[in-house]
């Protein structure tokens, strides 16, 4: 036991002797949570748009002053014709032009469907559909209230929209818990990646092995400190979701940090494996990449695991993150405990298992 | 550069490319990593909801209820699963089982044919926020849908005061893989370009060899340009591939110029590797220079970039910080060379900025690598 305390003491050394490490290791997840925190959004703010009103009525102007009145929309140019268009939207100076018929109100009074033509910028298809359905409301809004201002009859059904556990569909809520899970593997897997892989290009992994301690020894001694760091930054981030970025954190505080034990132990597990597989740190490096790239990518933090075609799902499979996720966003915000995210728990843990196993298989078969 | 230099230069390339055959993990970072991620993400990263399973409520079933809820069976994006209680559809949804519900009350029939219409109450799984303002984007497109068709059938005149006729320039689809790709290329490239040159300069004094080129004639100068050059080669061969990927397997259009693409992704590949040769010379051993890497360029170039998220919705302070990810303007570029073509007023100025970062990292670079022994 003694023999694990030191190398795990020693471990911590290694990783927080040097300044530089230090700080990339603590201030700058910290930093990036800061800057991640209000940079990782869907929801639009200011989107600049151009207005060309053939019509030039009260009408019309009122659905304009609508426009501009919504903190999505900001006028950037106002036209007079339609020569501009395009250009405006090729140079990415407006993301929309929103077009107002010449015969608007006369449509809307003779109660046929007066034209209204948005046009977008589709390069970015995610906000182009956004900016649609954003104006789509305004419009709608505008028409009924016109109707009902006149008495007219509306349409036979209307939709009375609600958004359960996120009611105004703030994206801040479903992304600042994911950069949670997000920077607590990249923090572990930097402790983690390359520990092994130093010690065999400085050939101090050799000197380790002819010591009294065990395989099993060094796997804990290794480990345990990439959990530690893990934990205490995970802790960190957690406090500065909900003190700063105020996302409610409704559930089980236990099932989060279960989760995340299983999680932080997974991920180890994996640098670990990765690590004792390298020869070099160059190749320990490309191995933490070729893990993280994808996993982030793949595990529904910015793009859903259900829009992935189906052999593609099963790959996410074995991506712990892709069930910590899960874990972080129901504990957070739909109040999920223990019962509900079982599925979540067993998964993380084989992972674990599995990686923890191999990494220890993989000292011992490189030390012969 | 003289004959002299030259030859120097020379030389150290060719050491350079000596140690890049004989560790196989720099062709595999150059040409084998933006193959299988370009592969494996095209096909997995889509932001386009489809066969999004919606619980379907109807308290009291009828011919005007069934018509609006065949709306649903027959769109494209929904997969209707009918529940007999709000309830039930409720636990549904708790289980994420459905991602939203439309409840049509036993009151429905008799509502419709008041003056104010009848209310359909639509719950959403708002977690995700994102998705769940495409769905009800959905919704809407099914509701508007009925209710025309209701019209029509009535003989009304249009029963929507106004016809709303959306245009999505450049990609009329709205196929979010044509715009995630270019910028996945962009992504990938900027791991590439980290990864190759992260370690070099970090190796070479964590070896020792550092201070043996240092008794030889070679300047700082031959050692940043040897460096450098192979690794541009190996760069730009990968982003090559991937264009090639993007626009045969994935068929997105390419309607700009490949010479313009080729001069920006040559300023873009010079900046990433600049931004790798920047991370080793501050680092000076390896450990560090691939915790630098892996904190400082993936996830910034990611989310900081305009790649998913974009940057106009995001406060000034983050505005600013973006400016020096080089990946945010080589996916501006991308972005409009892949999907509008040569738009100059895009090009330009992105292609400028992506020279000055690349002109300030190696510059930067040259200034904090001194020739000395500490």
């Amino acid at each position: 036991m003694a023999r694990i305390i030191a190398l795990i003491v020693k471990e911590l050394q290694a990783i927080l002797r040097d300044r530089r490490g230090r700080v990339v290791l603590f201030a700058a997840p910290l930093i990036q949570l800061m800057v991640f925190g209000y940079a990782a959004t869907f929801d639009l703010n200011r989107v600049p748009v151009a207005i060309y009103d053939q019509d030039g009525s009260e009408a019309s102007r009122q659905l304009v002053a609508r426009f501009l009145g919504a903190p999505a929309f900001a006028l950037a140019d106002t036209l007079r014709s339609d020569r501009r268009i395009d250009a405006l939207i090729d140079s990415r100076a407006v993301q929309m032009v929103l077009v107002i018929g010449r015969h608007f109100t006369r449509d809307l009074l003779r109660g046929r469907a007066a034209p209204v033509q948005v046009i977008v910028d589709g390069r970015n298809s995610n906000t182009a559909l956004i900016i649609v359905g954003y104006a789509n409301t305004i419009l709608t809004g505008f028409g009924d209230d016109w109707r009902a201002a006149r008495g007219g009859r509306g349409p036979p059904a209307h939709l009375v929209m609600r958004a359960r556990y996120n009611p105004a569909l703030r994206s801040q809520w479903f992304v600042v818990p994911g950069i949670v899970a997000l920077l607590t593997q990249v923090v572990t897997l930097v402790v983690i990646g390359l520990s092994v892989a130093r010690e065999r290009e400085a050939g101090t992994f050799d000197q380790l092995l002819v010591t009294p301690l065990t395989p099993l020894d060094i796997l804990i001694g290794k480990s345990v400190p990439g959990l530690l760091i893990g934990m205490v930054e995970a802790s960190v981030i957690v406090l500065a979701a909900v003190f700063w970025f105020h996302v409610p954190l409704r559930g089980s505080i236990g099932a989060l940090y279960a989760g995340l034990l299983l999680f932080v132990t997974a991920v180890t597990g994996v640098g670990l494996a990765i690590s004792a597989v390298s020869a070099t740190q160059q190749q320990a490096l490309l191995g933490a990449f070729l893990f993280m790239v994808p996993s982030v990518i793949l595990s529904g933090f910015a793009t859903p695991i259900a829009n992935m075609p189906l052999w593609v799902e099963r790959i996410t499979l074995v991506n712990p993150l892709r069930y910590m996720l899960v874990i972080v966003r129901a504990t957070f915000l739909e109040g999920a405990g223990f019962a509900t995210l079982a599925g979540q728990f067993w998964p993380m843990a084989a992972i674990g298992a599995v990686n923890l196993g191999l990494a220890a298989w993989l000292f011992r078969k490189r030390s012969t | 550069m003289n004959g002299a230099a030259w030859r120097r230069v020379r030389g150290l390339m060719r050491k350079e490319a000596v140690q890049i055959w004989r560790d196989p993990s720099a062709l595999a970072i150059a040409f084998l990593l933006p193959a299988i991620l370009l592969w494996l993400f095209g096909y997995g990263v889509t932001l386009d909801a489809r066969r999004v399973p919606l619980g379907i409520v109807v308290e009291r079933p009828g011919a005007l209820a069934a018509s609006f809820t065949a709306g649903f069976d027959r769109s494209r994006y929904f997969a209707p699963h009918r529940y007999l209680s709000g309830r039930d559809a409720e636990q549904a949804m708790a289980a994420g089982k459905v991602s939203g519900i439309v409840w049509l009350r036993a009151d429905f029939g008799r509502q419709a044919r008041t003056a104010r219409g009848a209310p359909v109450g639509v719950v959403i799984d708002g977690v995700d926020a994102n998705t769940a303002r495409l769905v009800e984007g959905y919704v809407q497109q099914v509701w508007a849908g009925w209710v025309a068709a209701a019209a029509a059938r009535q003989g009304e005149r249009d029963a929507l005061p106004l016809d709303i006729r959306p245009r999505v320039r450049f990609n009329p689809s709205v196929n979010s893989r044509h715009y995630l790709i270019p910028g996945l290329i962009a992504l990938i490239m900027t791991l590439t370009g980290a990864l190759l040159t992260a370690l070099v300069i970090a190796r070479e004094w964590e070896r020792g060899t550092m201070e043996a080129l240092m008794v030889t004639p070679v300047t700082l100068r031959d050692i940043l340009v040897a460096k450098l050059v192979p690794y541009f080669a190996l760069g730009m061969g990968g982003m090559f591939g991937s264009v090639g990927i993007a626009v045969f397997l994935f068929g997105v259009p390419l309607r700009g110029s490949m010479l313009v693409l080729s001069f920006c992704a040559a300023l873009f590949m010079l900046a990433a590797l600049g931004m790798g040769l920047l991370i080793s010379t501050v680092a000076r051993n390896q450990f560090v220079a691939g915790q630098l890497a892996l904190i400082t360029t993936f996830l910034p170039a990611f989310i900081l970039s305009g790649f998913v998220f974009d940057l106009h919705s995001t406060p000034g302070f983050v505005q600013a910080i973006s400016h020096v990810v080089a990946a945010r303007y080589f996916i501006a570029i991308l972005q409009s060379v892949f999907l509008a073509g040569d738009v100059w007023a895009v090009i330009l100025p992105n292609a400028a900025a992506l020279a000055l970062l690349a002109a300030i990292f190696l510059a930067l670079a040259r200034a904090l690598s001194r020739k000395r022994l500490d």
